[in-house]
């Protein structure tokens, strides 16, 4: 199970934080400092993987961006990598050629795809097709909008 | 920051141009999040941001407060909220707006409402009940994206007690015609069930529905709540294992649709799911494991391509290979593919390869030495994570030969590691392996475990140094070598003491004072005198904690003979005397008694004494006198620590809350005064314990009783068990070590080095057919001599070259300890099985899933403390039923215990049968307890002799019964036991049987007034509030649905005031369960209490079942 995903610059800059189990302010203060430390002063060539104390730290980096994502230790760390992969995947069809400034400029919508994508910590739906349709069918949704055109649109 | 901010700039353009960009967002130049993004890239002060935001917040507060704002405005006031709370500025005032936007905007306005709140509050927050009430409005919209925003929200966050709220209304959606509704709703039931199990229980059923879902995306869904729930409890779904295979099959054949498929490999992630559920269910499992051979032997194949995600799969694959029963041909093509990952270039996948070689050389350590070459590369790997990978595979093939070697390296890691949670780790593993090899004609063990107790310091394992201390307490089988032993540590520590001991960790300054206590007096040469004063001024440092401080006394006790030391001792005892630590203080008297009376402390502290075994009085019966006179004048009797704090809360909150009691306010400050007097007593005694008598008074009791973790470590080694079977056991060993023959050195190589280090690595692997792994005792079977040959050979290997030809490495005494351990448990439960007059064993078990942890538990133990056994055997004859197909179930009413007939039993019935017996059981509800009847049921022709009880003749039934209590309350509670009999043929058989009973069974009512009922209820810590649905069918709902619920469950109603009821039962004699109940809006508000945990949420399963039955 994943326990949190962290997006930061390569300033240590924190650009989207998701907790998928219940943890204090402190506690998220302390994993955001120690994530952006430790990722940042990682060698290029290292491995993608790191201990915190008893999680495994997965980490990739695209253009100016760090993704970061904490797993129980007994996951799959390539699987892991390859759920990064998606993310940025999903965010790239989404955004067209996505960049650092779309993250920042429009945040909300990174966390409305990462909340279709993963749920409770786990994978729930890995198609792009599928997770890119539902949320531009939400994002279309007007004021007075009538779900019958939702449904048409979202569960074909 | 400056390139950000001219990237900022330079990409702003083409930002704003991007609004006729498909799917991207629409960002206007005037929005105001843009224009805060911008504020702040401008900036180049960290105060300057900070002034902003604060400004920000200010202007976001006003707003949000005013009536005025719509909540279009809103759902942008909340965006520029979040951002600044990552920015990491606290914008609380905002949360309580975020749930009222999730609560009354319009679909797009509730999402980032929802999302606002899933990011401001965590499931904690008191806010978030708040929530409650929309999220259930949601569930129940017609529109679909509503419901998706709703369970959502529910599994990343929702308050633990209101689950049962909206539970019914998530498990609907499992029904739901849209199959994304259906899997976010398996989803939520999968967050329900890690951080609620019990409330979702009930479901179970449901989630195998989910399961054979004929959407692949919602069986995926379930496929998290499986594997956790077999990971709990494997044999329970051993009879999935064929649905799974024939999913998998499926998969990799890739039969589903192209939208499961990821980079061109079919649902991958649904892949490793199912293979990580098959390793559970094949483990230790031969007949299971075999059903999933082919399917294994075709993921392997198939998986082929070069991409990270098909490697993922086959170390998934390759792990469940080694986890389940194993078939060779499979193991070979699972090792080749770990051979791929090793070789690689790729850095992720050598360090998976490693993680997958630690895992498998358990099973097969000749595999690391195929790698060997590999394995040393990645030793001296730049990146310090493949280099601690590395030495966790190290650390599994350790064996006597390369330990030296081994814990060399782990010592050099963990010189360079600074990480707290590594350094904690491995210093536990290097004291492990050299506690297991202690090498003890060697320094070599002294001086690592002086590394690791300086470098570990305080953080490591507190039973590091206790178990160090034990090892050289205890010693080994040569007088002579543990005296060098003990020689070489006292050597080794004078000169840290006489150097800078402030530097040392608390830890090691402990063991070093009980060390030199001990057998400092072994060196000739040295003066106590001047130990004494080494020792003093550990004392006087300013960073000694007390506990370092009274282990010094304690050494120095030991170590004073008068005389010379007089004066220092004399001084130290008058500086502690008056210690406000009662335990220093004690220790210091101690000291000044001993120091004048030299006679005395030889007898209380004999020089070199063995660890003795003591003979612990734990119920302190020679105590007995004092307390009956104590009692005679007068005393209250004593009260356990727990009861009385207990009583104290109880107290504490009544004189909290008066007046919101119906208890006379006498009654209660009664109550107090009479309870302080067994207070002022426990504490009188407690510093009468303190004081007592030295002289003459043989210690046999520890001083566990009144100092429970200041316990010098003198008194742990002195009521450590003796291990008798040791010795000659090692002796044995040791005999046959020495005629063993001597292999030859490897020949030099170009990379010598290298294959030097390989050499003392990976020695002794290939020979051996099996690795002393850790954890395991199982003596090496054989052990090579290497010949000492000085080819010029590098420090390490001739490290090595000093213990191999030395030959020792006994099986450590941690080893033979477990042994032991192991050796008694048996012989205690043969002994129970002999003793008890019917070779039945039975368990109670909390569950299904704690069923085997509970059962070997009391086989162990041998009685368990749940179960009274009642030793009623009766062997009925065989009556008028001689034809064995006649002898169902309706006959054996008959054969019901006279006493037991009159009252009311549940069905008999039929457990479970083999050749010669048929089980069957029934219970039966006693006032006061549970009686559990078994029917063993001779179908045979012969009679079969039951151990001892006698003999069951053919086609006859003895009835045995048994008296259940339960320990811990469960939704149903499950008993295992065993049968075990034996043929006229001579042969024993056991048959083995579970038995289920609702808890409801074990409840009766339980008679209370209204006022001890009010006392008892604030008294108990365990509680649950749950609505359940009222009986509307007449006027009185309340007093119908307490009525029904009173019949069902065999609760008592003590009384009914207006919409309020109060309900009493208890679980048999005694742990009560109090129900407070209300009506409110159509709904049954219950809350119970209870001073067990988990029998509220227990009961109220029952209430909701027994309401929704009618």
């Amino acid at each position: 199970m994943m326990r949190f995903m962290l997006l930061f610059s390569r300033q240590g800059k924190l650009r989207l934080q998701k907790w998928f189990t219940s943890m204090s302010e402190r506690e998220k203060k302390k994993i955001i400092r120690d994530m952006t430390t430790m990722v940042l002063a990682r060698q290029p060539r290292s491995c993608n993987f790191m201990q915190w104390k008893d999680l495994k730290i997965v980490y990739k980096r695209y253009a100016s961006l760090y993704f970061c994502l904490g797993v129980e230790s007994q996951e799959n760390e390539l699987l892991a990598l390859e759920i990064i992969h998606r993310y940025v995947e999903l965010l790239d069809k989404y955004f067209g050629n996505v960049c650092e400034l779309d993250i920042i400029f429009n945040f909300e919508k990174a966390y409305f795809i990462l909340d279709e994508f993963l749920m409770g910590g786990e994978i729930q739906e890995t198609s792009k097709q599928i997770v890119n349709r539902s949320i531009e069918a939400s994002d279309m949704l007007q004021e007075d909008d009538i779900s019958e055109w939702y449904e048409v649109e979202l569960f074909g | 920051m400056s390139d950000v901010v001219e990237k900022t700039l330079t990409a702003l353009p083409s930002l704003l141009s991007l609004d006729s960009h498909p799917g991207s967002a629409k960002l206007s130049s005037t929005s105001k999040l843009g224009n805060l993004i911008r504020g702040i890239t401008e900036l180049t002060s960290k105060h300057e941001e900070e002034k902003l935001i604060q400004h920000e917040l200010l202007a976001i507060k006003e707003q949000v407060s005013s009536p005025n704002t719509t909540m279009r405005q809103m759902k942008e006031l909340m965006v520029r909220s979040i951002y600044c709370e990552m920015l990491g500025y606290e914008a609380s005032f905002s949360y309580i707006h975020a749930i009222k936007l999730a609560q009354q905007g319009t679909v797009l306005e509730k999402r980032v409402g929802y999302l606002a709140v899933s990011l401001f509050l965590n499931e904690s927050h008191e806010l978030l009940l708040l929530l409650v009430n929309t999220v259930l409005k949601d569930l129940q919209s017609t529109n679909l994206i509503e419901v998706c925003m709703a369970l959502t929200v529910v599994s990343q966050m929702f308050p633990k007690d209101m689950i049962p709220a909206i539970l019914p209304l998530v498990e609907e959606k499992l029904n739901h015609p849209k199959e994304i509704i259906r899997r976010k709703a398996v989803l939520a039931l999968y967050k329900f069930y890690l951080i609620a199990p019990n409330q979702v229980q009930h479901i179970h059923n449901k989630f195998r529905k989910a399961l054979c879902d004929k959407d692949p995306g919602v069986m995926t869904a379930s496929l998290h709540i499986y594997l956790q729930m077999i990971q709990e409890n494997p044999e329970a779904y051993k009879d999935l294992t064929p649905s799974f295979v024939t999913i998998l099959k499926q998969v990799v054949g890739g039969k589903l649709p192209m939208d499961f498929n990821y980079h061109t490999v079919p649902a991958p992630w649904l892949q490793i799911q199912l293979l990580r559920i098959l390793s559970l269910l094949g483990k230790n499992d031969q007949s299971t494991s075999e059903v999933m051979y082919e399917v294994l032997d075709e993921s392997l194949q198939r998986a082929e391509m070069n991409h990270n995600i098909t490697y993922a799969i086959l170390y998934e694959c390759v792990k469940c290979i080694y986890t389940i029963h194993p078939k060779s041909d499979l193991l070979e093509k699972a090792a080749k593919c770990i051979g791929n990952f090793v070789l690689s270039p790729k850095i992720n996948l050598k360090y998976l390869g490693l993680k997958a070689l630690t895992y498998v050389v358990q099973q097969d350590p000749k595999l690391a030495l195929q790698h060997q070459m590999t394995i040393i590369e990645c030793l001296d790997h730049p990146d310090l994570i493949i280099k601690r990978e590395t030495l966790e595979l190290l650390f599994r093939i350790t064996n006597g030969q390369n330990v030296t070697v081994i814990v060399e390296k782990m010592l050099e890691f963990l010189c360079i590691s600074e990480d707290d949670h590594t350094t904690i780790d491995l210093v536990g593993k290097v004291a492990e392996l050299a506690e297991k090899y202690p090498l003890k004609y060697n320094e070599w063990f002294i001086e690592t475990m002086n590394t690791v107790f300086s470098l570990g310091g305080d953080m490591m394992q507190p039973d590091i140094p206790n178990s160090f201390l034990k090892l050289l307490s205890e010693g080994f089988d040569s007088v002579e070598e543990d005296r060098k032993l003990r020689l070489f540590a006292v050597n080794s520590y004078i000169p840290l003491l006489r150097g800078e001991p402030g530097k040392l960790p608390q830890r090691f300054l402990q063991v070093i004072s009980w060390v030199l206590g001990e057998y400092s007096h072994l060196r000739e040469d040295l003066e106590p005198a001047e130990v004494l004063s080494l020792l003093a001024k550990l004392l006087d440092m300013k960073n000694s904690s007390s506990e370092t401080k009274s282990w010094v006394l304690m050494a120095m006790t030991k170590l004073c003979k008068g005389g010379a030391d007089a004066s220092v001792t004399q001084e130290v005892s008058e500086t502690y005397s008056s210690s406000l630590d009662t335990v220093l203080r004690q220790r210091a008297h101690e000291l000044q008694y001993l120091s004048q009376d030299p006679e005395l402390r030889a007898r209380v502290l004999p020089r070199g004494a063995k660890p003795e075994t003591l003979e612990v009085d734990s119920s302190l019966s020679f105590l007995d006198r004092f307390v009956s006179e104590a009692l005679a004048a007068g005393a209250a009797p004593y009260k356990p620590p727990h009861q009385r704090q207990e009583e104290l809360d109880q107290s504490k909150a009544l004189s909290l809350e008066p007046y919101g009691l119906s208890l006379p306010i006498s009654m209660s400050s009664c109550s107090i005064t009479d309870r302080q007097s067994p207070t002022l007593l426990s504490m009188s005694s407690g510093l009468s314990g303190d004081t007592l008598k030295l002289d003459g008074i043989k210690r046999v009791w520890g001083r566990e009783g009144y100092l429970a973790q200041r316990e010098p470590v003198e008194e742990a080694a002195q009521v450590e068990v003796p291990s008798p079977i040791q010795s000659p056991g090692r002796q044995g060993e040791g005999d046959s070590l020495h005629s063993q023959t001597p292999t030859q050195t490897p020949t030099p190589e170009p990379e010598q080095e290298k294959q030097q280090l390989a050499s003392s690595l990976f020695v002794g692997l290939a020979s051996q057919s099996s690795v002393s792994l850790m954890g395991k005792s199982e003596p090496m079977p054989q052990r090579f001599r290497r010949k000492a040959k000085g080819q010029g050979l590098g420090s390490s290997f001739i490290a090595n070259e000093q213990i191999s030809s030395s030959l020792i490495s006994p099986p450590s005494a941690v080893d033979n300890l477990l042994c032991n351990n192991l050796l008694d448990s048996n012989n205690a439960s043969e002994l129970a099985e002999q003793t008890s007059q019917l070779s039945q064993s039975l368990t109670t078990a909390n569950g299904t899933c704690h069923a085997e942890a509970e059962l070997t538990e009391s086989d162990t133990k041998g009685c368990n403390p749940a179960l009274r056994r009642d030793n009623c055997v009766v062997a009925a004859g065989p009556g008028p039923h001689n034809d064995p197909g006649r002898l169902t179930e309706v006959c054996l009413d008959s054969y019901l215990p006279a006493e037991l007939s009159g009252l009311s039993h549940s069905e008999i019935a039929p457990l479970c049968a083999n050749q010669s017996l048929n089980l069957s059981a029934c219970h039966v509800q006693k006032e006061d307890s549970l009686i559990l009847v078994v029917f063993i049921m001779n179908s045979s022709e012969s009679a079969i002799q039951q151990i001892p009880a006698g003999e069951v003749t053919s086609y006859s039934v003895a009835v045995g019964q048994y008296s259940l209590t339960v320990k811990r309350p469960a939704v149903h509670v499950e008993v295992v036991g065993t049968v075990s009999y034996q043929l006229p043929a001579g042969t024993s058989q056991s048959l083995q049987f579970s038995y289920k009973v609702p808890l409801t069974s074990f409840i009766r009512p339980f008679v209370v007034s209204t006022e001890e009922y009010g006392t008892m209820w604030l008294s108990f810590s365990h509680d649950t509030k749950q609505n359940l649905t009222l009986i509307n069918d007449n006027q009185e709902p309340l007093t119908a649905t307490l009525n029904a619920l009173k019949k069902k469950l065999q609760l008592h109603v003590v009384e009914v005031i207006g919409m309020e009821g109060i309900v009493a039962c208890r679980l048999l004699q005694d742990l009560p369960c109090l129900m407070h109940c209300r009506v409110n809006a159509g709904w049954l508000a219950v809350w119970l209490r209870s001073p067990v945990p988990d029998l509220p949420d227990c009961l109220i399963y029952h209430c909701q079942r027994a309401l929704q039955s009618l």
